[in-house]
């Protein structure tokens, strides 16, 4: 594997770079970036980064409120937004009742996420979704089920949901899912670190996750709904950097409320921030309550907006989700027809 | 480009808003307008193209408004006036309301036709412009339902003659109509003339609503259209927004006319960022002050304040949110920045700005091929020196500067000669609140900016004009208290007898000035005699120059605006006190110089007492309200003292008099420049001793004697007074309008008519509305 030329370049920011640059690693799959992307080797806690951090929810809430009304997409736009859209998905069942049949079942999916004559008439050879997630049981059924398609296996990790387990076995977790398969790991941070602020737990946690991932991309769920605060959020979303992930994800599906997207400003502004004073792009995937292709839109050109469009390739962007895909579908097929489509014309994953 | 390439290259691509309605309706009319007078629409006369600025291309031609025009408009609005006046307040709610929902029916169409007439882009006049303009008229339907039992002592002006802008056709519009006929009056607005197309859509509205004829009346056409209607003898209010140059020109031309008057003008309004702030919500922020509507927006966060140990890293951001900014189509739902609305605008913008040092940045994003763009523009490196630090733009240019503490802030903040509106950035509480109230404008936004509701007053201060819009306080500039009133008399001064008497010593009046008696500067004194010729004592002449150290003094005193409303009423109890101590001294002083009775001399004295206490116990009960606006957060509106009031006193009660306009004014934290009654001199005079024992501070309260119609062009054109009072018996009305167009200050004068100084006209919340500027200060909230 040759390694990709590239400059670090801090910007004047205040921020001191303490990080040693690393050998850039070059992610594999064949839906993973054309473009070389350094892995996040993570850096000193620095907590007057972290402490200096606001978030204003009431502004964060307008800036949100008013995206939907500023950008908007259409004809062969808005198809080729949802094909991306597609592309960037994290197909996931984390349901108590999966079983290996179930799991193959989304898998093809994952591999054929768009009927046939559709893309033929889209004029698109093939796409896949950005990944397929599952519990750890579930990885190797997975990845046997994905061979060939160049489609990663995420698995959740750390005592999913509550990341409440010991933290070596939440440790030891990562690394059998790693050991099975997985190519990218999800873990949960411990809620509570955030809470009762103790964010050099929250960084340490982190890093010896990231330590037990290894070659594995790391994405942290904040289990946003869980924290309390949008400047909770953000701070969090800082140290979980630091600590060396690959990704940030907003939750685990499980919380009450999931993604939003005054909490998806908050993290995308913080990676922007990250990048700007690192040199790293640090991914992010929003998941939980995104359904409907209209809010896919919406996620796209949030982070286009914030991010720039180099965040809108799944090595940077993914979505958490189940059931986003069968509303694509839909509205693909009425790009396609002009006519409004119906759920049981296209596959069930 | 196929679905292919997009796939890679994730271009936003076109997403174009229809126009074919809006077309449709202006092809309805052939393309051609006339006015919109007693209910239906006049023939098209002589006039001019009114175009897209983001295509060129004409959309229709508008007629020229002639004087006649107006006077047939205006004879329109005042035959149904008096009708539309004496309607039940529910009857006018229905008509405000069916506008209200007529509105939100036709709002597409609205929105369409406002963005191609200006040039906004469609997602404003859609989110924002449009259902503003609904919400004050649902706003002021309520007002209508209310004004029978909640503004019994208030009725209508009568007919308002109303000129708006162009950079908010429809939302203007609605601000100027919806309070003028909620409460009874009627009304000839005039569009500006780049942008007349919503208003007269507005007219079709109105046949919708019923309106009855008259009511409302369009007149099109430019400055000589809207000439005609501020100089029109049958209006009785002038409401004006757009520029401060003709905004003064108006307060000229109306001087002395009678005419009520409100003005909405122009600003440089700071917009602070503090080290503590969620800088890319107030980056975000910025794009809402200065890139909202291309920049074009009186209140517009123009001048950007930012702390200076986090301005580099601010400047950085800010440059990557500019260049993300989509300017293009108007009528395109993906873009930020429309059109400027007309080439002329385009070349004073890049004109101002191929003028300024400083360092130049353009937004890195793609310009369209034609029309009146301009790309969003930061200069910073600029002081406050430089002429774009002070004069307005109006455009999609930002200039900005650093400060080092919250106390430089508030002063540069405040170095200027407008003062619409200011933003202020900062997580912390304390500064935030410490900080709005010092800022000298209408309005303040706490952590967000451009905020709007009919709900609360929205106005300036200083050379952004007078009056609010919205809220009960919009309602005082189209009402008037219903009061009987007759000419003042004018009382002249005993003159000097043949046998003059003289007795006991030689008592020397002074002025008093900065808490000290001081001689007049010119030295020139005036012999004071009493009905039956003694000798009473000298008056001081003042002159200009007194006038300069007065106001200089209250100035200084500017410490009394800070102290709390309980202090304030301890020391007027005080004066009252100390007043009742000395009542039998002033009750005969009165008599001899009045030649009142002893008993109406000495109830002269007793009602000054109650009037002292009337304004201790209003000093800390004048409340400000918390609005109900449509957001998680408070929008206070808070009474602030004006500044520096000079007053001319009435001549005819002599103690009673100084103290009507005295008490208010101080009670609510202002200084005053008082002229005794010209006349009768030397109760005020002495009244300076109760002063003196009553822990007045130093410059509070100066009191001149002299020449009224001398003293009050140059009271009323001293540039550091804020508002100038005239009951006074000489006709100063006109004097003072017109000298108070040089800055601005707000106006309360007489136009010659008599006040009963004893009864309840003499008090209450005329006189406190006087002393105040509401300011409206927004506070959204939630973590």
């Amino acid at each position: 594997m040759p390694v990709a030329l590239w400059v670090h370049l801090p910007t004047s920011g205040q921020m001191p770079v303490t990080t040693a640059i690393q050998t850039p690693t070059v992610t594999n799959q064949a839906q993973l970036p054309q473009v070389a992307e350094p892995r996040n080797p993570g850096m000193e806690l620095d907590l007057d980064w972290v402490r200096r951090v606001q978030a204003n929810t009431s502004a964060i809430e307008r800036r949100a409120a008013s995206l939907p009304g500023r950008r908007s997409v259409k004809k062969e736009y808005q198809a080729a937004w949802l094909l991306r859209a597609i592309t960037c998905i994290d197909l996931t069942t984390l349901a108590g009742d999966d079983t290996a049949g179930r799991v193959r079942r989304l898998c093809a999916k994952a591999a054929n996420p768009v009927r046939r004559d559709i893309l033929d008439a889209l004029g698109i050879d093939r796409i896949t979704t950005g990944a397929v997630c599952v519990y750890h049981d579930m990885i190797e059924t997975a990845v046997r089920a994905l061979n060939g398609t160049g489609i990663p296996v995420a698995a959740v990790s750390t005592g999913f949901p509550a990341g409440l387990s010991p933290l070596h076995l939440r440790i030891e977790e990562i690394r059998e899912s790693v050991k099975a398969g997985a190519e990218e790991i999800d873990i949960v941070i411990s809620r509570r670190h955030v809470l009762t602020g103790n964010w050099q737990a929250l960084y340490d946690e982190t890093k010896a996750m990231r330590e037990a991932c290894g070659e594995a991309h790391m994405k942290a769920i904040l289990a946003t709904g869980e924290l309390g605060s949008l400047r909770n959020v953000a701070r969090a979303s800082y140290v979980a950097m630091m600590g060396g992930s690959d990704f940030i994800k907003t939750s685990t599906g499980k919380e009450s409320v999931n993604a939003t997207l005054p909490v998806t400003l908050v993290m995308i502004r913080a990676i922007r921030d990250f990048h700007a004073r690192t040199g790293y792009r640090i991914g992010y995937k929003p998941a939980g309550g995104i359904s409907k292709a209209k809010d896919a839109i919406t996620y796209l050109a949030m982070m286009k907006d914030e991010l720039g469009d180099r965040w809108l390739q799944p090595d940077l962007f993914r979505f958490g989700a189940s059931s986003l895909l069968s509303d694509i579908e839909r509205q693909l097929e009425h790009h396609v027809t002009g006519r409004y489509s119906a759920l049981h014309r296209h596959a069930m994953g | 480009m196929t679905i292919k390439e997009i796939f890679e290259t994730m271009d936003y691509g076109p997403a174009p808003e229809d126009a074919g309605e809006a077309m449709a309706w202006l092809d309805s009319h052939d393309r051609k307008f006339g006015h919109f007078i007693g209910g239906a629409y006049t023939r098209p006369g002589k006039g001019f193209d009114s175009r897209n600025p983001a295509t060129t291309e004409v959309l229709a031609r508008v007629t020229q408004g002639t004087r006649k025009d107006v006077d047939t408009a205006v004879a329109a609005a005042r035959k149904v006036q008096p009708k539309w006046a004496a309607l039940p307040g529910h009857e006018r709610a229905k008509v405000l309301y069916a506008l209200a929902r007529l509105l939100q029916k036709h709002s597409r169409l609205f929105a369409v036709l406002e963005s191609l007439d200006n040039g906004k882009p469609i997602r404003e006049s859609r989110d924002i412009d449009i259902p503003l303009a609904q919400r004050h008229f649902y706003y002021h339907a309520g007002m209508a339902q209310l004004q029978d039992s909640e503004l019994p002592d208030r009725e209508a002006l009568g007919v308002c003659g109303q000129i708006i802008p162009w950079n908010f056709p429809l939302l203007m519009l609605a601000w100027k109509i919806a309070p003028a006929i909620a409460i009874g009056n009627t009304c000839v607005l005039k569009p500006a003339e780049y942008t007349s197309l919503t208003a007269l859509l507005f007219g079709r509205i109105c046949q919708e609503a019923g309106v009855p004829h008259g009511v409302v009346n369009i007149v099109t056409g430019d400055g000589a259209t809207g000439q005609a209607i501020v100089d029109h003898p049958d209006i009785n209010k002038i409401a004006f927004t757009g520029s401060t140059p003709v905004g003064r020109a108006i307060r000229k031309a109306t001087a002395g006319t009678g005419k009520s008057l409100t003005l909405e003008l122009g600003g440089k309004s700071p917009y602070i960022v503090f080290d503590d702030a969620d800088i890319d919500s107030a980056i975000e922020g910025l794009v809402d002050a200065i890139w909202f509507n291309q920049g074009q927006v009186c209140c517009a966060g123009s001048r950007l304040l930012v702390q200076e140990g986090i301005a580099e890293d601010f400047y950085r951001r800010l440059k990557r949110r500019m260049d993300g900014l989509r300017l293009g189509d108007p009528l395109d739902k993906a873009i930020d920045i429309g059109a400027v609305v007309d080439p002329v605008q385009l070349t004073t913008i890049t004109e101002m700005v191929a003028g300024s040092g400083g360092d130049v940045y353009h937004a890195d994003t793609p310009l369209p091929a034609q029309g009146c763009y301009y790309r969003p523009t930061l200069i910073t490196g600029l002081s406050t020196a430089d002429r774009l630090m002070q004069e307005e733009i109006f455009g999609p240019v930002l200039v900005g500067m650093t400060f080092r503490t919250p106390a430089e802030a508030v002063e540069l903040a405040n170095n200027t000669r407008f003062g619409l509106a200011a933003t202020v950035w900062t997580e912390n509480v304390n500064l935030a609140l410490d900080i709005a109230p010092k800022l000298v404008a209408g309005v303040v936004w706490v952590n967000a900016t451009n905020l709007f509701d009919a709900a609360a007053g929205f106005g300036g201060v200083r050379e952004s004009g007078f009056g609010r819009e919205g809220g009960w306080e919009g309602l005082q500039a189209y009402t008037k208290p219903r009061r009987k009133s007759k000419a003042v008399a004018k009382l002249a001064a005993v003159p000097e007898p043949t046998n003059p008497k003289v007795d006991g010593l030689d008592r020397t009046a002074k002025l008093y000035i900065g808490g000290k008696q001081a001689r007049p500067d010119g030295n020139y004194s005036r012999a004071v005699w009493s009905q039956k010729g003694h000798l009473l004592g000298h008056a001081g002449l003042a002159n200009r120059k007194d006038i300069r150290n007065a106001v200089e003094a209250a100035h200084a005193a500017k410490a009394w605006s800070k102290t709390t409303a309980h202090l304030r009423a301890q020391i007027l109890y005080y004066i009252g006190e100390n007043l009742s101590a000395r009542a039998d001294e002033f009750a005969s002083r009165i008599q001899d110089l009045s030649g009142a009775n002893a008993k109406a001399a000495a109830n002269e004295v007793a009602i000054a007492i109650n009037r002292l206490f009337t304004y201790a116990a209003w000093a800390d009960k004048y409340d400000s309200a918390a609005k109900p606006v449509p957001l998680r957060g408070v929008a206070l509106a808070m009474n602030e003292p004006v500044g520096v009031i000079g007053a001319f006193c009435t001549d005819e009660a002599p103690l009673l008099g100084l103290i009507s306009a005295m008490a208010p004014a101080i009670a609510m934290g202002n200084r005053c420049v008082l002229v005794a009654s010209e006349p009768f001199p030397l109760a005020a005079t002495d009244f300076y001793q109760v002063l003196e024992t009553s822990d007045v501070p130093a410059g509070v309260v100066n009191i001149l004697t002299g020449d009224h119609a001398d003293l009050a062009p140059q009271l009323a054109g001293h540039m550091g007074v804020d508002a100038v009072w005239s009951f006074s018996a000489t006709n100063l009305s006109a004097t003072i309008e017109r000298e108070a167009a040089g800055n601005l200050k707000r106006t309360w004068v007489n136009h010659g008519k008599s006040r009963d100084w004893s009864g309840a006209d003499g008090e209450g919340r005329d006189f406190l509305a006087a002393a105040t500027e509401i300011k409206t200060i927004w506070v959204p909230y939630g973590e």
